[in-house]
C-alpha cells in the first residue's frame, strides 16, 4: 500500500521514477519500457510504483496491473538478493531440471517463486535460457549461468552469493 | 458488395460485414457468447465458428469480415461437433450453480447448453476459484462463474471509458477485476452497472435487495411507500416475458400495490420538482453569472464519474438532488407530516432501471429528512422477480392509478427516462416561465435519439440557449474535456450515464441492445403523449407541494431537502 | 555514410587489418584469438580463461602484439570455452585458465600447436588442429551464422570488412525498391520463424498496402525452450540484423523499425544497442543514408517474458505496450500491424538472411536447399546428444546427418530414441524416419514443424508421455488465456496427461486426448494454440504403446514418470 509520503527516501524514488516516465509521459505505448526499468529500479513493482506510472503514461491503474500480471518478467512482491531462476527449457528438462529444483527446494527449503525468510534468494523456474549445451543450467541474477549441475555441485555455487 | 457463398446461397452484403451478420441474412444463425454488436467484437469464446473452404481452421464468424467468392458453410458436422467440445470445455471450468444463480434461465451459457444438448461434461480438473466481490451496493462479482468474454471490460473501458476492470494474469488463471483485486466499493467503479447488463452468465449482477422490501412489507409496523423511475414502466414488461416496447404503467401500478406496498408514487412526480428547481437555477446563474455550462445531476453513475475524473468540474453540476433522492426527503418529511406519519416508520423503495441508486441512496449526505430517505433501491429486474415470485400474472392485471399526491407527474417527468428527456422537460418549463408565452409545439426532436453527443440552440425569449446532451460516459468525457479546454460555451448541459439514457440503465431488464433501447424510447415518448399534462410546472401536486411545504424554488427548504454537495474523489486513491 | 566509397574506404582500411584472420601473418601483431563469447562458453567461464591470457601476454611483454576478441556463440557449446588462434586457424576446446599460459607461451611465441587443447574427430587417432578441417564445421554451410567465427561483434568495422552493409549499399543505390522485393521472392525465402510463409510475398504486401508510416519488426522473441539461434545471431552479428530491416525499410517504404527482445537476453540487448548506435554514428542508420534520401532507425522493444509474444499480433501489441494478446487475423500485419499500420515482421535468423541475399543474388542464394525450401537453418541442437550447440546446415540435410554426423550422436552409448522439433508447437520424429532431408514440407508430413529451430534429440531413457505432459505444461503456462480452447483445452489437456504419468490413467484417455487436440488445433485463436496439441499428437502417433502402458499397466519403462504404487 502507499507508503507515507513525508519518507524522505520515497520522494527521492518519486524523483528517480519521474525520470524514467519523462521520456514517454502521456504516451501508454512506453508502458513496459517504463515498468521493466522501473522494476529494475525498485527491484519489485509495487502499487505505488504503479500508481504513478499510470498518471504519468496518463493510463488506468487497471491497464498498468494487467499488463504487470501478465508478462513473467514483473513482481508484485519484493525479491531476494540474488534470483535463481532454474532453466526449464526442453534441453534442461531432459537432463535434469526436476534434480535441480529439488536440490535447491531442499537445500532453501522454498518453493519456486518464493523468497528465502532472510531475502537472500528467490528461486523461480524459467524458460529456456538459452545454454542448452550446458544442461542442466541455472541463471542467477539473470547474468551468471551455472551449467551441467549435479546435485552436490550446487550447495558451492550458492556459496558465492551472499 | 460483396458476394459470397454461405450454406450454398448467394449473398451480397456491404464490404465489411462480418460473415456473422451476413449469415443472418440467409437465414443462417450461429450461435455466440463472447460477441455484443458493437461492444465486444474479438473472436475470444470460438463458439461461432464457421468453416471456410480454403482455410486451415474454422474461422470466428463474428469477427471475420466477408470476401468476394468466399464459400461459407455454417453448420456442417464438424463445425458443430467443435462448438460442442468448445462449449464443454468452458463449461468444465463453470461452477454449475444455475438452480442457484440470479441470471437462472436469463443466462446466455445455459442458453447455449441447452441449445447444444449438453448432458454430459467430460472433465473433472480444475476450476477457477476467486473470491466474489460483494463490497458494493450495486454489483456483486463472481468470477467463478466468468467465462472470460470481457464484454464487460469492453463496455466499462470502451462505452463508459471508465476503466475500472481488467485482464489480470494470464492463462488458466486469467481474472477479470480491478488492479491489486481492489473492491469495486473503493475505487472509482462508478457502480452504473453497465458490465452486469452485457454479463452473458451470472458473473456479474446487481445486488439482490428483494429480502429487505420482503421483509418490510411483511412488518406491519412499517409504512411501505414505494416509487417508480420513469424508464421502469416501459421495462417491466420485459422483465415479466413482455416483447420490448410494452407499457406496463398502469399493471406496474396494480401489481404493486398486490404485494402490499402502502402507497404507490411515482418518481415522475419529483421529475417535475427538479424541473423546477433545476431550471430556476440554470436561470438563475444565467442572470447572476453563475458558472456555465451548468449539467445535470439525476443521474448518480454520471455524479460518481465526474467526482473521481473531473472533480474540478463539480461546480458545473446542478446542485438538484436526483428525483430518487428529492422523492426520499419528501417523503420523509412532507408526505409523513401531510399523512400524521412518524417518518422513522416509513420504508421508503425505489424502483429503478438502474444499479447506481444502489449506491446513491446510501450515500451519508442522503439523510436529510433526518432518516435515511431513500431505504432501498430495486433494479427492475429485481421488481420483475419479486413479481413472479408472487404470482402476479402482470399482463392480466386491471391497470390501476398511482397514489396521490407523490404519484401525480406530467409528461415531462416521463420523459426523464429517454436521453434528452431532461432538457426537453428543462425546455418546455423554461420556454414559458421566461417568455410568458404558451409553447405551440412542445415536441423538441432535437433532443431526442441515441446518439451520443446531441447539440441544439432554442431561441428562449431573446436568449439563444445553447444545449448539449451526452448518454453514455464515453460521450459525456468529450464535452467534459471540452470545458476543460475552455471551448464549450453551452448553457445547460444534461449528462445521463448510461447508453439511451436510464431506459438502458444498468438495472434494465436483460438483454438489453440498441434495438431494445429504441423500443424503450418510444414507449417512453408514447407515454408522454398520453398524458393530459406535459409540463412540469402545470404539475398541480407540484404546485401544492410549493404552497403547502416549499414555498418556492430554490427557496430555503428547497436548500434543505432537494439541494446537495458532491465530493472530489480522484482515481487510484 | 553519404557513399558508397566511404564504406569501400572503412572496408579496405579495416581487411588490411584483419588479414591475418584469414591466415596471413602480420608485421605487428602475433596473433587474434577469437575467443568464444556465446552463452555458453561465457556460463563455461571462458571469461576466466580470458583474463588469464591477458596475464600471460602481460607477462610476456607481448601484450599489444596480440589481440583478443570475444566472438558470437560458435556453436560447439559442449566443448566450452572454445577459441580459434590466427593466423593459423587453430581450434582449442575446454579451455581453463591454467592452459592460458601454454597458449601464449608455447603457441604464440613459440609456433607449438598443443594438441591436448584440440578437437579430435570420434574415431580418429590424430587430433584436428585446424579450425576448417573439422568435420562437424565442414559439413555446415554458414550464411546466417557467416561472421561468428570472424569478427568482434561490437565493432562494425569488423562487420563491413567482411562486405556488411555492402548490400544495404547496393539496395539505396542501385536498386529499386520492387527490385529488392523481387529479388528476395526470387531466393525463395521463407520466414524462418516457423511458419515459413514467403518472405518476398510479405513484403510485397506491405509494400502495396495503403497506409502510412510503415513499420519493420524484427521477432527476437525467442520463447521456444531448448531455441537460441536468435540469441546467437542478435550475439554475434547483430549488424546482419540490422542491414536486414533497413534493407526491408527500403523495398516497402518504411523509416521506423523495432527489434523485439526477450529481457532474459540481456547480452543480445547490450551488443545490438551498442550495434544500432554504432550504425548511428556512421550514418548507417538516421537520415539520408548513403545519399539515397532513405532515412530508417531501430528501437529496441524488450520483451517482458511471454512466450505468446512470439505470435506476431501478439508481439505487435506488446510493442504497443499492451498485454501480448493475440488477436484474430485477417487484418494481417501486412495491412494492419504496429499502430494499426502495415508492418513486416520476421524473426531474426530471416532478417540475417536478406544482406547475403541482396549482396549475392538470388540465384546464388537460392542453389542452397530444396526445391521448396531454400537457404540453411540454423538449429539449436540439444538434448541428449554429444555435440550440443548451435549448428547451421543446407535445407535438405537429413536428420541423420545432423543428430549423428554433426552432432556425433547419442552419448553413453544409449538408442536414439526421437528428435523434437518445433518445441511447444512441434512434434517428436522417430527414428524410422531420420532419413528425412530436413525442410518445412517434409517436418510437417511428418507432424513436426521446422519451428524457429530448436532440435531436441532424445534416447531411450526419455518417456514420451512425460516430454508431451512437459510441453502442455509450457503450453498451459504460456496461454495468453483470451480463448477458450487453448486457455481450458490445453489445461484439461495436461490434467489427463498428468493423470496418465500417475498412474491414474483411464482406457479412453488416449482418444480423448485426441478428439480436444483435434479439436484445439482447428479452433484456438492464434498460433500457439493451434499448435500447441502438437507434441501430444505426435508421440500419440509414433509411441502410442507407450501412453498404452501407463494407461494399462501402471508401468513407465524409461522410470521417469512416478506412478501410483
Amino acid at each position: 500500500m502507499v507508503t507515507c509520503a513525508c519518507n524522505a527516501s520515497n520522494d527521492e524514488l518519486t524523483k528517480q521514477l519521474d525520470r524514467i516516465i519523462d521520456p514517454y509521459r502521456g504516451n501508454p505505448g512506453g508502458l513496459i519500457q517504463v515498468l521493466t526499468k522501473a522494476q529494475n529500479l525498485v527491484g519489485y513493482l509495487p502499487r505505488r510504483v504503479q500508481v504513478q506510472i499510470a498518471e504519468g503514461l496518463g493510463v488506468s491503474l487497471q491497464e498498468v496491473y494487467g499488463v504487470v500480471t501478465f508478462y513473467a518478467f514483473f513482481s508484485l512482491i519484493p525479491r531476494g538478493r540474488h534470483k535463481i531462476s532454474v532453466c526449464a527449457g526442453t534441453a534442461c528438462y531432459v537432463k535434469g531440471t526436476k534434480m535441480v529444483t529439488k536440490t535447491l527446494k531442499d537445500l532453501l527449503d522454498l518453493k519456486p517463486g518464493q523468497t528465502t525468510p532472510d531475502s537472500r534468494f528467490t528461486l523461480e523456474i524459467v524458460r529456456c535460457i538459452g545454454a542448452c549445451g550446458l544442461a542442466p543450467a541455472m541463471i542467477i541474477d539473470g547474468k551468471d549461468v551455472h551449467g551441467r549441475l549435479e546435485p552436490e555441485l550446487i550447495p558451492a555455487v550458492l556459496e558465492q552469493y551472499a | 458488395m460483396i458476394n459470397l457463398t454461405i450454406d450454398n446461397q448467394q449473398v451480397a452484403v456491404e464490404p465489411g460485414t462480418s460473415i456473422l451478420e451476413a449469415a443472418q441474412k440467409v437465414g443462417a444463425r450461429i450461435p455466440t457468447l463472447c460477441y455484443l454488436k458493437d461492444i465486444n467484437v474479438i473472436g475470444a469464446c470460438r463458439i461461432c465458428l464457421v468453416e471456410v473452404q480454403g482455410a486451415k481452421t474454422f474461422i470466428p464468424s463474428c469477427v471475420a469480415p466477408v470476401a468476394e467468392g468466399m464459400v461459407v458453410r455454417t453448420n456442417t458436422p464438424a463445425v458443430l461437433k467443435a462448438r460442442k467440445l468448445v462449449l464443454e470445455l468452458i463449461l468444465s471450468d463453470h461452477p454449475m450453480e444455475c438452480l442457484t444463480c440470479l441470471r437462472n434461465q436469463n443466462c446466455e451459457l445455459q442458453d447455449l447448453a441447452k441449445e447444444f444438448g449438453i448432458t454430459e461434461v467430460r472433465f473433472d480438473g480444475a476450476k477457477t476459484e476467486y473470491p466474489a466481490d460483494d463490497s458494493s451496493p450495486a454489483i456483486v462479482r463472481d468470477p467463478r462463474k466468468c467465462v472470460l468474454c470481457r464484454r464487460c471490460i469492453s463496455v466499462c473501458t470502451n462505452v463508459q471509458t471508465v476503466q475500472a476492470l481488467c485482464a489480470v494474469n494470464r492463462g488458466f488463471d486469467t481474472l477479470i477485476s480491478p488492479a491489486f483485486n481492489e473492491k469495486l466499493a473503493d475505487m472509482e467503479c462508478v457502480q452504473c452497472g453497465q458490465c452486469s447488463l452485457v454479463c452473458p452468465t451470472g458473473a456479474i449482477v446487481e445486488r439482490d435487495d428483494t429480502a429487505k422490501v420482503w421483509a418490510a412489507l411483511a412488518d406491519p409496523k412499517k409504512h411501505v411507500v414505494v416509487q417508480t423511475a420513469p424508464a421502469t414502466r416501459v421495462q417491466l414488461g420485459e422483465a415479466l416475458g413482455a416483447e420490448p416496447g410494452s407499457i406496463f404503467t398502469g399493471q406496474m401500478v396494480a401489481g404493486l400495490r398486490r404485494l402490499g406496498f402502502d402507497k404507490v408514487f411515482d418518481t415522475d412526480f419529483t421529475a417535475d420538482l427538479t424541473i423546477l428547481e433545476e431550471g430556476n437555477e440554470l436561470l438563475q446563474r444565467v442572470t447572476n453569472g453563475g458558472t456555465l455550462p451548468m449539467i445535470t445531476s439525476c443521474s448518480p453513475g454520471w455524479i460518481k464519474f465526474c467526482e473521481h475524473f473531473y472533480p474540478d468540474l463539480l461546480n458545473h453540476l446542478s446542485t438538484c438532488k436526483s428525483p430518487q433522492q428529492m422523492f426520499g426527503s419528501l417523503v420523509k418529511t412532507y408526505y409523513a407530516e401531510k399523512e400524521g406519519i412518524d417518518p422513522e416508520d416509513i420504508y421508503c423503495v425505489s424502483i429503478m432501471p438502474c444499479t447506481a441508486k444502489k449506491y446513491e441512496c446510501q450515500r451519508p449526505e442522503m439523510n436529510s429528512s433526518g432518516y435515511q430517505d431513500v431505504d432501498v433501491v430495486l433494479t427492475t429486474r429485481e421488481l420483475g422477480r419479486m413479481f413472479i415470485q408472487a404470482g402476479l400474472d402482470a399482463a392480466n392485471l386491471p391497470e390501476e392509478e398511482y397514489d396521490a399526491p407523490l404519484g401525480i407527474s406530467t409528461g415531462a417527468g416521463e420523459i426523464f427516462g429517454a436521453s434528452g428527456g431532461v432538457m426537453e422537460a428543462a425546455l418546455r418549463t423554461v420556454y414559458e416561465v421566461v417568455t410568458g408565452e404558451t409553447l405551440e409545439n412542445i415536441d423538441f426532436e432535437v433532443c431526442r435519439g441515441i446518439s451520443g453527443v446531441k447539440e441544439a440552440t432554442v431561441q428562449v425569449g431573446d436568449l439563444p440557449v445553447k444545449v448539449a446532451i451526452t448518454n453514455g460516459l464515453g460521450n459525456a468525457r468529450k464535452v467534459l474535456d471540452k470545458i476543460r479546454a475552455g471551448e464549450a460555451d453551452y448553457h445547460f448541459i444534461e449528462v445521463m450515464c448510461c447508453p439511451g439514457g436510464c431506459i438502458g440503465g444498468g438495472g434494465s431488464p436483460i438483454p438489453t441492445d440498441i434495438d431494445i433501447r429504441l423500443k424503450r424510447i418510444d414507449a417512453t415518448y408514447t407515454e408522454d403523449e398520453r398524458m393530459a399534462l406535459r409540463k412540469s410546472h402545470e404539475n398541480p401536486a407540484v404546485k401544492a407541494l410549493y404552497e403547502e411545504f416549499l414555498e418556492k424554488p430554490l427557496g430555503h427548504k428547497s436548500h434543505e431537502l432537494l439541494h446537495t454537495k458532491y465530493t472530489p474523489r480522484g482515481v487510484n486513491k | 555514410m553519404k557513399s558508397l566509397d566511404e564504406l569501400a574506404k572503412i572496408k579496405e582500411n579495416r581487411r588490411e587489418a584483419l588479414k591475418i584472420r584469414e591466415g596471413f601473418p602480420s608485421a605487428t601483431e602475433k596473433a587474434h584469438v577469437m575467443m568464444c563469447g556465446g552463452a555458453g562458453c561465457i556460463s563455461s567461464k571462458c571469461l576466466e580463461v580470458v583474463d588469464a591470457m591477458k596475464e600471460a601476454l602481460s607477462k610476456n611483454g607481448i601484450a599489444d602484439q596480440v589481440q583478443i576478441i570475444l566472438t558470437g556463440c560458435m556453436g560447439p557449446c559442449d566443448m566450452g570455452p572454445v577459441a580459434i588462434i590466427y593466423p593459423d586457424a587453430t581450434f582449442y576446446r575446454r579451455l581453463k585458465p591454467k592452459d592460458a599460459g601454454a597458449i601464449v607461451e608455447e603457441h604464440i611465441m613459440k609456433g607449438n600447436k598443443i594438441p591436448r587443447l584440440m578437437y579430435r574427430a570420434p574415431g580418429a587417432k590424430e587430433p584436428t588442429p585446424n579450425v576448417k578441417d573439422i568435420d562437424l564445421f565442414a559439413k555446415q554451410k554458414k550464411i546466417v551464422l557467416r561472421n561468428n567465427f570472424y569478427i568482434d561483434p561490437t565493432s562494425i568495422e569488423d562487420y563491413i570488412a567482411n562486405d556488411g552493409y555492402a548490400a544495404l549499399g547496393k539496395a539505396l543505390t542501385k536498386m529499386q525498391p520492387e527490385e529488392i522485393i523481387e529479388e528476395v521472392k526470387k531466393s525463395g525465402l521463407r520466414g524462418r520463424g516457423g511458419a515459413g510463409f514467403s518472405t518476398g510475398m510479405k513484403w510485397a504486401f506491405t509494400a502495396a498496402a495503403s497506409g502510412a508510416p510503415k513499420y519493420v519488426v524484427c521477432n527476437g522473441d525467442e520463447g521456444d525452450p531448448g531455441a537460441f539461434m536468435d540469441r546467437s545471431v542478435l550475439e554475434g552479428d547483430p549488424h546482419s540484423v540490422i542491414e536486414g530491416m533497413a534493407i526491408c525499410g527500403r523495398a516497402i517504404g518504411a523509416e521506423q523499425g523495432y527489434v523485439y527482445v526477450r529481457a532474459e537476453y540481456p547480452l543480445a540487448i547490450e551488443r545490438l544497442d551498442l550495434a544500432l548506435q554504432k550504425a548511428r554514428e556512421n550514418g548507417l542508420l538516421g537520415k539520408d543514408i548513403f545519399g539515397s534520401g532513405f532515412n530508417f532507425d531501430i528501437e529496441i522493444r524488450i520483451g517482458a517474458g511471454a512466450f505468446v509474444c512470439g505470435e506476431e499480433t501478439a508481439l505487435l501489441t506488446s510493442i504497443e505496450g499492451r498485454r501480448g494478446e493475440p488477436r484474430p487475423r485477417p487484418p494481417f500485419p501486412a495491412n494492419a500491424g504496429v499502430w494499426g499500420k502495415p508492418t513486416v515482421l520476421n524473426n531474426v535468423e530471416t532478417w540475417a538472411n536478406i544482406p547475403e541475399i541482396i549482396l549475392k543474388g538470388a540465384d546464388a542464394y537460392a542453389s542452397v536447399g530444396t526445391e521448396k525450401s531454400k537457404g540453411t537453418k540454423v538449429f539449436a541442437l540439444a538434448g541428449r546428444i554429444n555435440n550440443t550447440g548451435i549448428i547451421e546446415v543446407p535445407m535438405g540435410t537429413t536428420l541423420r546427418e545432423i543428430v549423428f554426423e554433426i552432432g556425433g550422436g547419442i552419448p553413453r552409448k544409449k538408442a536414439f530414441k526421437a528428435v523434437q522439433t518445433g518445441g511447444p508447437s512441434g512434434g517428436c520424429i522417430p527414428a524410422e524416419h531420420l532419413d528425412t532431408p530436413v525442410d518445412y514440407d517434409s517436418l510437417g508430413a511428418l507432424g513436426a514443424i521446422m519451428g524457429s529451430g530448436g532440435m531436441i534429440v532424445l534416447d531411450e531413457d526419455t518417456c514420451m508421455v512425460d516430454i508431451a505432459k512437459f510441453f502442455l505444461d509450457f503450453v498451459v503456462d504460456e496461454s495468453c488465456g483470451k480463448c477458450s480452447p487453448c486457455r481450458i483445452g490445453t489445461k484439461r489437456m495436461y490434467e489427463i496427461l498428468d493423470n496418465i504419468s500417475k498412474g491414474k490413467g483411464k482406457e479412453g484417455d488416449i482418444e480423448l486426448l485426441e478428439e480436444l487436440a483435434l479439436m484445439i488445433k482447428a479452433t484456438a485463436l492464434c498460433g500457439l494454440g493451434q499448435t500447441a496439441p502438437n507434441p501430444v499428437l505426435s508421440t500419440i502417433r509414433y509411441f502410442r504403446n507407450e501412453y498404452e502402458e501407463h494407461i494399462r499397466d501402471q508401468k513407465c519403462s524409461c522410470n521417469v514418470c512416478e506412478l501410483k504404487e
